[in-house]
């Protein structure tokens, strides 16, 4: 190209917004070549193991670690007792890694070993002898409310004479607790006695939701050392690293300042890493203890075992409506079994409440839960948190209710749903809202009410083959969720002097595509090739400051604050330019790598050249910007009331069914999805998200069951755990409702969590369509089924209860 | 620790010569021994397909071979499938379709979908979908890892950059 062509090119306006963009670190991942936590060893490094309780629920009278230390290629073997300063974990501070006098459940951790190989410190395990005095197992929710339950954190903790060391503290860890309930949640609107005496129609069911498990390809993991000073460097699979450098430091007892946590690209994340475990601390005390970098890895059991599962749920909802489909009222009470310590699961009601108060218009809400100990696994937080299981007995009220007063269930949730503009009961103000047209788009893309209709009609007809069609709905925060101090994100930028963009952000790549959809909304405003820019994204001590990948927040957040962070780049660029070119900055604009005019698309100066002019001259400058952006969210209230988020993903999923009533067994054949996601960005990473969401949905409503019996986990593998596998997957048609949000970034917002939702409640429906029979317990397994077909499933019914 | 038999066999096309663990399986042994890391330890137990190699052109779980049974055979490992024309394709196609989310499935299923072409050239999505029944993927809802494989299949012949890249 000549210099006059240049001077007189146009670059006609171009956008990556909406395009398929493979991801960025495909090509390195399908090679083969991406180093995963697994794949990385420090010289020097020793490998730790847990040894965990042989017993469900135990006092531990002895440990002997004395064979263990002298077997050769042992650096060092811990229990409770050598850390004197271990402080409790988790959400309430009722955990310490190292067990205390007693073990609560099978996953728990007795013991730790250092050894120079895997092999070794599996040996070593098997040496150290614990004597254990049994207790009666606390196996089931309901059994832990009885007044006669066994506590399973006894007040004053370790009053049995065994609790060494422990120094004072008010934790639960420390105190105990007089009873068994964890945690309550209690939230109210409106009045549901005059809720249910307007109606003209009351159902009252009770819905009993299983354990299912994340199942994370690449297993836990974590590498840790100290340096000489005492700075402690971590390889960790973590999904919030900020806030894990600050809780970390409070374990260790030492500065935040003084740790760095990196994190090697993960094997899947879906909830399961926004928790600090206690492997995680074991395997810093091991580093701690031995002077040497300490890596641990789990085996697939140990994943089983030792990881958080879905928040199982026992649930009874009452909900009412008029004769002309208004809905009145609901009366929620949940009995969350928390299993022996309190992780995230425990406040899966957040999301819950939303879903029974502000999905669909309801004057009178009235909702209760109570976590309880039990000596089950415990429950952490898992994409959907709390709202597969809200919606699994919301949106199968809303077909039995739209049932008992003759209404069409399309219709019915059309008269209830809700539209922009609307501030709900609990606080929530819907800015963009496309509820409605996802659930037209639904219907009408799967042709619902024929197939509704027809499937109906066949119900009594001969044979055994039935098909079926049910649809649910989803409202989910699409904009953040303000539950830290902070919901924000930072992001550091910088240009080279050839025009390429390093985007220092501090989301976390879990696999999702954040680095993709980042770099897509910086490129957008800079004008440049996604091919231009270099994400760096995995290293508190160079990333700023970001709260985490949860709540499906990346994309809006982290998305919003990298167009921050270039729009600062760009305006500096266009100050520069416009000097030059004796303009104004409106009068130009950055496209296709060039400095052109805004009015005709007119090349002006290469991008790169203009950056070389700014960085050599007399006054040299780079232009580096940083943007913090903080959603324009709230704090709820005491009450739970508030605009939690900036933005709210709403979706509806028509699951198609085909159920063979001689076996129960079911096939699913379509998902028809219309999920309103503000605006598609990236549309390759979209369509994955909302297919893996469908999928993982599939699993919860038909596979999946992590069968736990009074305490023992039954199916710690992949043979008897069952995940869905590619032959079984439905036809999805998923259609993108764009309502353009205000505040998302190009006008989106997140949906990460959003397809798993629906699945299961709309299963449910279906199968009620199909055979006029309705499920109220998941997983929907042939043999399950069966019994409910043929009469054989009591119907569940738990009386409300509310802790004191 | 325990007894070591010394085998020879050739991986990714090289010869090598390695003493190994007679209770150490393949997996281990690409791993740990060579150093090989795309080769992922999923289950340990033949569930999940994340460790599918190719021994003498067959797929199977490394995580069930000893690496004493590698001895005469020829290997492949994902670092070795995407040297060839197919699998130079293939990760084209996982690329291209976004077939790949969290990865760690990915080299295994890579394997698999490759053995599958070896044998059925242009197969369907139901044919695709049966090949990698043994191949668990958490993040992607398979659909766009079939895609992927089925298009795949659905080119004619390689173009001449990627025979150029066959050594």
């Amino acid at each position: 190209m000549t210099v006059a062509e240049k001077k007189h090119r146009i670059i006609e306006p171009d956008s990556l917004i909406g395009k398929r963009i493979p991801k960025m670190d495909a090509p390195d991942k399908a090679s083969g070549r991406t180093r995963y936590i697994h794949d990385i060893d420090l010289p020097g490094q020793l490998h730790g193991k847990i040894l965990r309780s042989a017993r469900i629920h135990a006092l531990i009278k002895s440990i002997d670690t004395s064979a263990a230390k002298a077997l050769p290629g042992v650096h060092v073997v811990i229990t409770a007792a050598d850390i004197p300063d271990q402080r409790p974990i988790g959400v309430a501070k009722d955990h310490f890694p190292l067990k205390v006098g007693r073990v609560r459940s099978e996953r728990d951790e007795i013991a730790a070993v250092a050894a120079e190989s895997e092999e070794i410190a599996e040996a070593a395990l098997k040496l150290i002898k614990v004597e254990y005095e049994d207790l009666p197992v606390i196996g089931n929710p309901e059994d832990s409310i009885k007044p006669d339950a066994v506590l399973i954190h006894p007040e004053p903790h370790g009053a049995d004479g065994t609790h060494l060391h422990l120094k004072q503290g008010t934790s639960i860890a420390h105190r105990g607790k007089a009873d068994n309930v964890a945690m309550r949640f209690d939230y109210a609107h409106g009045d549901v006695v005059q809720g249910e005496a307007e109606s003209d129609a009351v159902v009252e069911d009770t819905f009993k939701l299983h354990y299912v498990t994340h199942c994370c390809m690449g297993v836990s993991g974590m590498i840790a050392e100290f340096d000489a000073a005492g700075n402690v460097q971590m390889y960790s699979n973590t999904q919030v690293p900020f806030l894990h450098k600050r809780e970390f430091a409070e374990y260790l007892n030492i500065d935040p300042a003084r740790i760095r946590i990196i994190q090697p690209p993960i094997g899947g994340g879906f909830g399961s890493k926004l928790d600090i475990y206690p492997f995680e601390v074991i395997c810093l005390y091991l580093a701690r203890a031995a002077k040497r970098p300490v890596k641990m890895l789990f085996t697939r059991e140990e994943e089983f075992l030792a990881s958080p599962t879905r928040q199982p749920v026992l649930l009874t909802l009452r909900s009412g409506c008029k004769k002309d489909g208004t809905l009145t009222f609901r009366t929620v009470h949940t009995l969350h079994d928390n299993g022996a310590y309190t992780s995230w699961g425990a406040t899966t009601p957040f999301v819950m409440m939303q879903t029974f108060s502000s999905l669909y218009r309801v004057p009178h809400c009235d909702y209760h839960t109570a976590a309880v100990y039990t000596n089950n696994p415990y429950a952490g937080s898992f994409r959907g948190y709390g709202n597969l299981q809200a919606t699994f007995a919301i949106e199968q009220h809303m077909d039995m209710l739209a049932a008992k007063i003759g209404m069409d269930p399309l219709e019915f949730r059309m008269k209830n749903a809700q539209d922009a503009g609307e501030v709900t009961g609990q606080g929530m103000s819907f800015k963009s809202c496309g509820f409605k047209e996802c659930i037209t788009t639904a219907a009408s893309r799967s042709d619902f009410a024929r197939k509704f209709a027809e499937n109906q009609a066949n119900q009594k007809k001969p044979g055994n083959i039935k098909r079926g069609i049910g649809m649910a709905s989803m409202l989910h925060v699409g904009g953040g969720a303000k539950i830290y101090p902070s919901d924000g994100c930072g992001t550091i930028l910088k240009m080279d002097d050839f025009a390429n963009v390093t985007l220092i952000t501090g989301a976390s790549e879990i696999g999702q595509g954040s680095e993709t959809v980042l770099s897509q909304l910086v490129c957008e405003e800079l004008g440049l090739p996604i091919s231009a820019i270099t994400v760096v994204n995995n290293d508190t001590a160079i990333t700023p400051w970001d709260v985490g990948v949860h709540a499906s927040r990346t994309t809006f957040i982290a998305g919003n604050s990298a167009i921050g962070a270039a729009k600062k780049a760009k305006g500096k660029i266009l100050a520069v330019a416009a000097k030059k070119f004796d303009c104004t900055e409106a009068d130009l604009d950055l496209r296709g790598g060039f400095v052109i005019r805004a009015a005709s698309g007119e090349a002006l100066v290469e991008l790169s050249k203009l950056l070389r002019n700014l960085h050599f001259q007399e006054k040299a400058e780079l232009v580096m910007t940083t943007f913090y952006y903080e959603p324009p969210s709230v704090h709820q209230d005491k009450g739970f009331k508030g605009d939690v988020s900036a933005a709210y993903a709403w979706g509806n999923q028509v699951v198609e069914i085909e159920v063979d009533t001689d076996t129960g067994f079911i096939r699913l054949l379509k998902v028809t999805g219309a999920h309103d996601v503000g605006r598609v960005l990236n549309r390759l990473g979209i369509e994955g998200q909302i297919e893996g969401g469908v999928v993982m949905g599939q699993g919860y409503a038909f596979t999946e069951d992590l069968m736990i019996e009074d305490g023992k986990m039954k199916n710690p593998n992949f043979r008897d755990y069952k995940l869905v596998t590619a032959p079984e997957i439905p036809e999805m048609d998923i259609a993108f409702i764009e309502s353009m949000d205000g505040e998302g970034p190009q006008g989106a917002k997140g949906v990460g969590e959003a397809p798993s939702i629906c699945m299961a409640a709309a299963a449910a429906n279906a199968i009620a369509n199909a055979t006029g029979t309705r499920m109220f317990e998941l997983p929907f397994t042939p043999e399950k089924v069966y019994r409910a077909l043929h009469g054989q499933t009591p119907k569940r019914y738990w009386k409300p209860w509310k802790a004191e | 620790m325990s007894l070591k038999h010394e085998i020879e066999f050739t991986l990714n096309g090289v010869k090598r010569k390695l003493a190994v663990d007679v209770t150490m399986n393949a997996l281990d042994m690409l791993r740990e021994v060579v150093g090989l890391t795309g080769t992922k330890y999923g289950c340990g137990e033949g569930e999940c397909g994340a460790c599918t190699i190719q021994v003498d052109g067959v797929s199977l779980n490394s995580c069930l071979m000893f690496a004493v049974d590698c001895a005469g055979r020829n290997v492949t490992t994902v670092e070795g499938l995407t040297d060839q024309p197919r699998g130079e394709a293939l990760r084209e196609s996982f690329v291209e379709h976004g077939a790949v989310q969290c990865g760690f499935c990915t080299p295994g299923m890579m394997m698999q979908a490759d053995h599958l072409l070896a044998k059925h050239e242009h197969p369907d999505a139901a044919c695709v979908k049966r090949g990698l029944e043994g191949n668990l993927c958490r993040c992607t809802g398979y659909k766009k890892i079939v895609d992927a494989v089925v298009a795949c299949g659905g080119r004619d012949s390689v173009t001449p950059a990627q025979a150029g890249v066959q050594k």
